[in-house]
């Protein structure tokens, strides 16, 4: 606590202080949520996660206007580049908006809460267990919660696969009917040029328990990132919905995300 | 006291040697003929209450319900998980509110409130956030030590819903703390120094003791039955509490988890106890929103003034 206030004291601007502020999140009378977020957590985190953001990725970002002001929202997104640098962008780009900012929650990894240090930073700055009972009650709270519906095999993924969309899962779609929440497919391109993989060293990822272990540069590489925001998408609740319904259902936001993707790489002028 | 001449309904408490216990005695004794019993200690309450030493398993327990007739049960005795060995909270833990619970029911008892514990949730690095009171009793399964625990809340469950006649409304709290209260994180919010896992600070939820003895006077005042967990809608991370009580942390190595457990084991820990060592390190953050709803109750002590307590306390000592 006393070296966050420290922190929060020393480099957080003022801009940011406000920013975050701004950002209506149900926290106790310490500014903790349950998952563990953190206000001056995230204010430190914003701070840090700029410089990164304007100069080393200098994300291009169109269409973060359309995400909804208030209530629960699932921003479906594609991923890669073996790092979640893809939601952090997301992250950063929602909460630095000039109107109504949001601080979306991002869905990790099971084994994040298990490493030192790490599970906790992630919590203290938003992100969450990636386990469905949490991202249900926090649609219910009326949070904005990053959906990477490939998960593993799309941030593991090789770069000879880059920008080829993996298998979605159909959890998001369930919890966006139960929970009545919209949906905004985001298509991200300039990560998987961040951390190219040419191999996965499969032992090795098993012995330390973690989903994959890249033979890649040990540098992050200063690709440009643009993220392109779709049109908001509604599912209306219906507990007839038969699986290949549901299906379909996916296949329209995947879709939507490969045409996002397919857009962002025809503005691309180059990759870094 | 008088025994005869008066018409106030009877109650049983249990553990009265505890502060919770005290705190509830406190609250029932105007409209209550209040008969303590704790199995540690006789404890003297005043001339109103009548006080007994008393080994669940006795026959002089039955004696009891005989003489007094009882209306209604408050259990909050038993042994806590960093106290006596795995058979003796077994015994009396389990064993001992299964003796309870059938005399309750011989006697023609019509309200018993039973205090549980989030401890039978279990600490686990892939717990969803403010679990519900449907979620999977998953304690036992990652401790031998809490089995007692599980196993109490299982067979007030099956009395629950095989005598529906006892009323039965079992409470899992958060953390209580507060004055006089002794458990394992109470000690460590009066520490000075406390552990905590290196790398690791789990959400806490704490409840005052006087909260949760008006929560107990709450649930036994309305007769809704049924299991509820009882957290206040406010959370801290356990090395955030321990500074906000002027204690300092002092860090145990936390990987691999073989060398926390070893360690904790080696130095034999009462306030630190190895099987409850997942405890600080994966949260067990509780819903407590249906009790507040049911009963409509809301703790009224935040965090800042428990943590205020402890740093007073450290301060007069």
């Amino acid at each position: 606590m006393k070296l966050r206030q420290y922190l929060k004291k020393r480099i957080v601007p003022e801009a940011i202080d406000r920013q975050v502020d701004r950002m209506r999140k149900v926290t106790g009378s310490l500014g903790h949520d349950p998952w563990g977020f953190q206000e001056d957590a995230a204010k430190i985190g914003m701070t840090l996660v700029r410089p990164v953001h304007d100069h080393w990725f200098r994300v291009d970002s169109r269409g973060e206007e359309r995400v909804p002001d208030e209530g629960p929202v699932l921003l479906v997104a594609n991923h890669s580049g073996q790092l979640p640098l893809d939601g952090l962008m997301i992250g950063y780009t929602l909460a630095n908006r000039a109107r109504n900012p949001r601080l979306p929650r991002a869905m990790i990894e099971r084994f994040f809460p298990t490493v030192p240090w790490l599970g906790n930073l992630l919590n203290q700055v938003g992100a969450v267990l990636g386990d469905p009972a949490n991202c249900a009650r926090m649609l219910e709270n009326g949070e904005a919660v990053i959906i990477f519906p490939e998960g593993i095999r799309g941030s593991g993924k090789p770069y000879r696969e880059r920008y080829q969309l993996k298998r979605f899962g159909s959890g998001f779609m369930r919890l966006a009917m139960e929970h009545n929440a919209t949906v905004v497919p985001v298509g991200v391109v300039g990560c998987e040029e961040t951390m190219p993989a040419f191999g996965n060293i499969r032992p090795l990822a098993r012995w330390l328990g973690v989903p994959y272990v890249p033979v890649a540069a040990p540098v992050v590489l200063p690709s440009r990132v643009l993220l392109r925001f779709g049109e908001p998408m509604h599912f209306q609740p219906d507990t007839e919905m038969t699986e290949e319904t549901m299906a379909r259902h996916v296949d329209r936001v995947r879709n939507t995300i490969s045409d996002l993707i397919d857009q962002g790489l025809s503005e691309r002028e180059r990759v870094f | 006291m008088s025994e005869s001449n008066d018409s106030r309904p009877t109650l049983l408490v249990t553990g009265a040697g505890g502060a919770l216990a005290q705190q509830v005695i406190q609250r029932l004794r105007t409209d209550y003929r209040i008969v303590a019993v704790d199995f540690r200690e006789e404890v003297w309450l005043g001339p109103d209450v009548a006080s007994y030493r008393v080994d669940f398993q006795k026959r002089g327990f039955e004696d009891l319900f005989r003489r007094y007739r009882f209306d209604g049960v408050i259990h909050l005795g038993r042994i806590m998980s960093s106290q006596g060995t795995r058979l003796s909270r077994y015994n009396a833990n389990v064993l001992g509110t299964d003796r309870l619970l059938s005399l309750s029911d011989r006697y023609g008892v019509k309200r018993v409130i039973v205090l549980s514990t989030y401890h039978v949730y279990g600490a686990n690095a892939f717990n969803p956030a403010l679990i519900d009171e449907s979620y999977p009793l998953k304690s036992a399964g990652l401790s031998m030590d809490l089995v007692d625990s599980v196993e109490l809340e299982n067979l007030a469950t099956i009395y629950l819903w095989r005598n529906p006649e006892l009323n039965i409304t079992i409470l899992r709290p958060c953390n209580i703390v507060g004055p006089g209260v002794r458990n394992t994180i109470s000690s460590l919010l009066a520490s000075r120094n406390a552990p905590v896992m290196a790398g690791f600070s789990p959400m806490m939820q704490f409840i005052h003791s006087e909260d949760m003895a008006r929560a107990i006077e709450t649930a036994y005042r309305q007769p809704h039955t049924g299991i509820f967990n009882v957290a206040p809608q406010d959370w801290v991370d356990y090395r955030d509490a321990l500074e906000a009580c002027g204690c300092r942390p002092i860090p145990v190595p936390s990987i691999p988890p073989v060398l926390p457990r070893t360690l904790l084991r080696a130095f034999n820990m009462r306030r630190f106890p190895p099987y409850l060592m997942d405890f600080f390190k994966y949260p067990v953050i509780i819903d407590g929103r249906q009790f507040s709803k049911r009963f409509q109750f809301e703790p009224e002590r935040r965090l800042e003034t428990i943590f205020r307590y402890y740093r007073e306390l450290r301060y007069q000592s």
